[in-house]
């Protein structure tokens, strides 16, 4: 048991702490608002070789296992990165695992192009609100029983929207048929929950640095002749949302430990991790924003960008309402007739 | 991170679970739902396998489980809902006394604790102080060879059935608070000791002591005069990851499945089939995950020897405040027969819906109130003003 970063992992992090720190600060964040994505940002991001890390060594990725993705994703998530590195890893996996030979393989190694996952059932040949959708130059469905890959040049046109996500609907006419019946369900399964885990790993890094922004904003505000901070109806808030997010943290790093070793347990803990994440982070968020008082609800001010991303990011999933519906079906016993 | 525990750990599990299988009988369980929160019959087993003695570090001359099998065996006593507290305060206690005691205290007490035969009561709180547990007034005062007690503790759990009280008393009022404390552990035989039940809404039995001109000797002193804060913090210390408290939920989960399984509502629908049930069934188990979590990584910092402190006050915040509202929801979700009381035959699960949203508001209160562990959160983890 050892249940913190090694000393290489240390090492990775602090290389991509840097990077984030250069290439996604707030103001680069703030600046790509519109776009939901920053092109310079996924050029220097390619230099890193972080696109292919974590692909099979075999066909020329990186060879990492899950968890140093999961470094990268916390990062994402404290810097609120308008990149799409998560959807990019897991959809590129997948189609990895299904076709290994596809032309399209080494260009998603590098980076070069994007590919990203439609989370939302595919209608007719629509696939609904795909996340990086208007920005990937490649995208996976799931379709009926069959797994599709429509590399089209993307002409979908971004859906303004609550987390500034490159949001867009993507049509799957002409879209190939990478694997069908079981193998395609099984496969994307797998690759929602990938999604899910690092998700809740990114949406941990995010809610960390709310309460770090409003823990920070409550140690310089003066009210009343003292600091906000030492007022316990902040402090017992903060403590309450730091705890959530540590909670998340350990829960969603155990889901991917658990996805990198092929547990049964995996698909049940990403999806628990997710759920928990996401409420953790949301209430993190707002908590600072609250504590802010009126600058909170400010547009100068950072915390908004995270009270927005923590309720956007999770909902390209779709309602959390039915994801409880269906960890209750992983878990949960059925009636025993008396 | 690699959450795997070693071979000797998973394999002190199965031991664990075969012994829970074993001994923790329907019998032995419902024993504790008579008041008083100890099982002797289980305590002792316990303590004959050696697992009292086992969890006394090596260095003070226990046995040697590691940090990681004690976390494994802490948390399948939890899972299973078997009375532990004996378990606590008796590792604890012979913990603190191997270190800070004299030898008599040592050859007097210690092995009694460790083969299951005594028990000790934590006599720290007061009528006029619980939070604020270093402004005791509890009187010791030395005359000649001994000292002279007077005062009164509040939450003196166990002491009808104890031996032994470990005392927190004022020895010098010239001094900041926590500057003049000095600790006993006093035989509750001693004349002048009055024992009065404290019943709770939860239907446990606590007690209130009363020390009227308590006369000891200067052997029963555990500490410096004026050195009880030392004491309190290697009580502390040794009560890390052996206290439980992590893991309060599952017991009850378990029982509210097996009611919703087998239970029709009146229009004949199964109450397990209940989208809403099931979503806070869910969100129940995660809890439980997060729990898990948060035990697993205070077990690896022991296993590290690293010294945890806000680390433990997360766990415990969160694991008695998800169990506080647990309680209330599976009451909810068995209509009006939640409400039942054990006993009743007619009562969903033999009663525990009623016991554990009776028990549940007591979790954040002892061992540190919610309000309180999260001014410790604030403070040392984020560094924000100290207030009180």
């Amino acid at each position: 048991m050892y249940l913190r970063l090694n000393s290489d992992e240390l090492a990775i992090q602090d290389i991509f702490r840097s990077f984030f720190e250069s290439e996604c600060s707030v103001e680069r964040v703030r600046a790509s608002q519109h776009a939901g994505f920053d092109t310079g940002a996924w050029e220097r991001l390619i230099e890193t070789g972080a696109p292919g890390m974590c692909l099979p060594e075999q066909i020329g990725g990186g060879g990492a296992p899950l968890t140093t993705g999961a470094i990268v994703a916390d990062l994402v998530g404290e810097f609120v990165a308008p990149l799409p590195f998560i959807e990019h890893l897991v959809a590129s996996r997948l189609l990895a695992s299904l076709a290994p030979d596809h032309d399209l393989i080494p260009a998603l190694i590098s980076g070069e192009k994007i590919v990203s996952l439609a989370l939302q059932p595919t209608e007719d040949d629509h696939a609904k609100l795909v996340p990086a959708g208007a920005i990937a130059d490649a995208v996976v469905a799931l379709k009926g029983n069959d797994l599709v890959l429509t590399s089209e040049e993307n002409t979908a046109s971004l859906l303004r929207n609550t987390a500034d996500l490159p949001l867009a609907h993507q049509m799957l006419n002409g879209a190939e048929t990478i694997a069908s019946g079981d193998a395609a369900m099984e496969s994307f399964s797998r690759a929602r929950s990938e999604w899910q885990a690092l998700m809740a790993v990114a949406l941990t890094g995010l809610g960390r640095k709310a309460v770090d922004i409003g823990v920070s904003y409550a140690k310089e505000r003066y009210q009343f002749g003292v600091l906000i901070g030492s007022f316990q109806g902040l402090q017992h808030g903060f403590a309450s949302s730091i705890t959530g997010v540590e909670g998340s943290h350990f829960l969603s790093n155990r889901a991917i430990t658990a996805l990198e070793n092929n547990s049964d347990l995996g698909e049940k803990l990403a999806g628990m991790a997710f759920l928990f994440a996401s409420e953790a982070s949301l209430n993190a968020s707002a908590a600072s924003l609250q504590y802010h008082g009126g600058y909170g609800f400010a547009e100068e001010y950072d915390i908004q960008l995270y009270y927005r991303r923590a309720k956007g990011w999770p909902l390209q999933l779709g309602d959390p309402g039915v994801e409880y519906q269906r960890i209750a079906n992983l878990c949960l016993p059925s009636r025993k007739v008396a | 991170m690699d959450w795997s525990f070693p071979p000797e750990a998973e394999e002190f599990r199965t031991e664990v679970q075969a012994f829970i299988n074993e001994h923790l009988t329907d019998d032995v369980i419902s024993s504790t739902h008579e008041g008083t929160i100890h099982n002797w019959d289980f305590h002792k087993k316990i303590a004959d396998r050696g697992w009292l003695g086992g969890a006394v570090p090596s260095e003070l001359g226990g046995g040697g489980k590691s940090a990681l099998e004690m976390a494994v065996m802490v948390e399948e006593l939890q899972l299973a809902g078997a009375p532990i507290d004996g378990m606590g305060v008796a590792i604890v206690v012979a913990s603190v006394v191997l270190e800070l005691g004299n030898d008599h205290l040592k050859e007097t007490i210690v092995p009694k604790l460790l083969s299951g035969e005594t028990l000790v009561s934590f006599g720290y709180t007061e009528p006029d102080s619980g939070s604020d547990v270093a402004a005791a007034q509890t009187r010791a005062v030395k005359d000649g060879d001994e000292w002279v007690i007077n005062g009164q503790k509040m939450w003196t759990t166990m002491a009808h059935i104890a031996d032994y009280v470990l005392l927190l008393t004022r020895t010098n009022t010239e001094v900041p608070k926590h500057k003049g404390l000095t600790f006993f552990i006093v035989p509750l035989e001693t004349p002048g000791i009055e024992i009065q039940p404290v019943h709770t809404m939860g239907t446990e039995r606590s007690n209130a002591t009363f020390y009227d001109d308590v006369r000891i000797g200067d052997e029963w002193r555990i500490g410096d005069i004026d050195g009880g804060w030392e004491i309190m913090k290697a009580a502390l210390k040794y009560e890390r990851g052996i206290a439980g408290g992590q893991f309060p939920s599952p017991p009850l989960i378990d029982a509210f499945i097996d009611h919703a399984q087998t239970t029709e509502r009146p229009d004949g629908s199964s109450i397990i089939d209940d989208p809403v049930v099931r979503e806070r069934l869910v969100r129940a188990l995660i809890d439980v995950e997060v729990c898990r979590g948060f035990a697993y990584n205070t077990a690896f910092l022991a296993s590290e020897g690293v010294m945890f402190g806000v680390e433990g006050s997360m766990t415990k915040l969160f694991a008695s405040e998800s169990y506080k509202k647990h309680s209330k929801w599976f009451i909810d979700m068995a209509g009006t027969e939640g409400l039942l009381y054990l006993g009743e035959d007619e009562a969903p699960v033999g009663g525990l819906l009623d016991e554990h949203f009776r028990h549940a508001p007591v979790t954040t209160i002892y061992g540190g109130t919610s309000e309180i562990t999260r001014n410790l959160i604030a403070e040392g983890l984020l560094g924000l003003p100290r207030t009180r």
